[in-house]
């Protein structure tokens, strides 16, 4: 059976993002459970920082010359894939530690693997980002894997 | 929002497999949509911009973010948990796309529970008007003993 995946693109195994440090915020804490219509109190109040916060805080802020047309931004850390339209994709989190306003985190991005798969409809290529939150004591705190299949 | 339903103390002696967890009504609108994407910086036309949406990509409507529709996975557990337990994993997928204007529910069913070291697992969804899952997962959680 040929393959998509050739040597080239598999060397991208192990790529590594620059680690990206973010300070936690009363403010961004409140917008984020307010927007996703959270209910606890503690979390309206930017007291402590809800479940997946960690989703806006380290999502990627980019300059408005770097989005594509349709309002994307392009992630660096991955290689060009031969399919290009993407389904849906999963994630498992590990909450470690709990997160309050005042903390400084840092994520570490990784591209882990690089699979294939033939499916009914054609090949189906799977890659898996894992993403490292750390604090400023080096402790973990969240773990993030995600799984993402083009087609 | 006063009343949450929440109990003042869940203990983990009463929870069964099997016990359900409080289903939620979940009506996100233009306004809430805009918010999350904006807490995120995350300016995907599909999100906001209906025209583009329906005629360039050919969706019926602005896609609700599949990680908004994952964290009300996170708040369906931790709503039930209380004050009596701390959400420890969860994994879930997006399987299929929702639209702004649907009604969509969230909720779930405790599957294993493991009283000596306070573990409980939980099969969680969100689901479509047509009662479709869109969204499932599974959310570890660890329970005080009493």
């Amino acid at each position: 059976m040929t393959t998509l995946l050739s040597d080239e693109l598999l060397a991208n195994i192990g790529r590594q993002s620059t680690p990206q440090r973010e300070l936690v915020t009363r403010r961004d804490i409140r917008k984020y459970a307010i927007a996703t219509g959270n209910r606890q109190r503690k979390y309206l109040d930017g007291d402590q920082a809800p479940p997946m916060f960690h989703v806006a805080l380290f999502w990627d802020v980019v300059e408005l010359d770097k989005l594509t047309p349709d309002g994307v931004s392009i992630d660096s850390l991955l290689p060009k894939f031969p399919l290009e339209r993407a389904m849906a994709g999963g994630l498992r989190i590990d909450y470690l530690k709990p997160v309050f306003p005042g903390d400084w985190l840092t994520a570490t991005r990784t591209l882990t693997n690089i699979y294939e798969k033939h499916g009914r409809s054609g090949p189906l290529i799977f890659y898996e980002v894992d993403m490292q939150i750390v604090n400023d004591a080096g402790e973990a705190v969240i773990r993030e894997q995600t799984t993402r299949i083009l087609r | 929002m006063s009343d949450l339903g929440l109990s003042e103390k869940r203990s983990l002696v009463s929870v069964r497999v099997g016990d359900a967890l409080p289903e939620r009504a979940l009506t996100p609108d233009n306004v809430q949509l805009f918010l999350y994407n904006a807490a995120l910086w995350n300016a995907h036309r599909i999100h906001f911009d209906e025209p583009y949406t329906r005629n360039v990509e050919g969706y019926p409507g602005l896609v609700i973010a599949g990680p908004m529709l994952g964290d009300w996975l996170n708040q369906c557990v931790e709503e039930w948990l209380g004050d009596s337990g701390r959400l420890l994993s969860i994994e879930y997928s997006n399987r299929a796309a929702t639209y702004i204007g649907e009604t969509l529910t969230s909720g779930g069913t405790v599957i294993a529970v493991d009283q000596p070291s306070g573990e409980v697992q939980v099969e969680v969804f969100v689901k479509n008007a047509a009662g479709e899952v869109v969204t499932p997962g599974i959310a570890t959680a660890v329970m005080e003993a009493e």
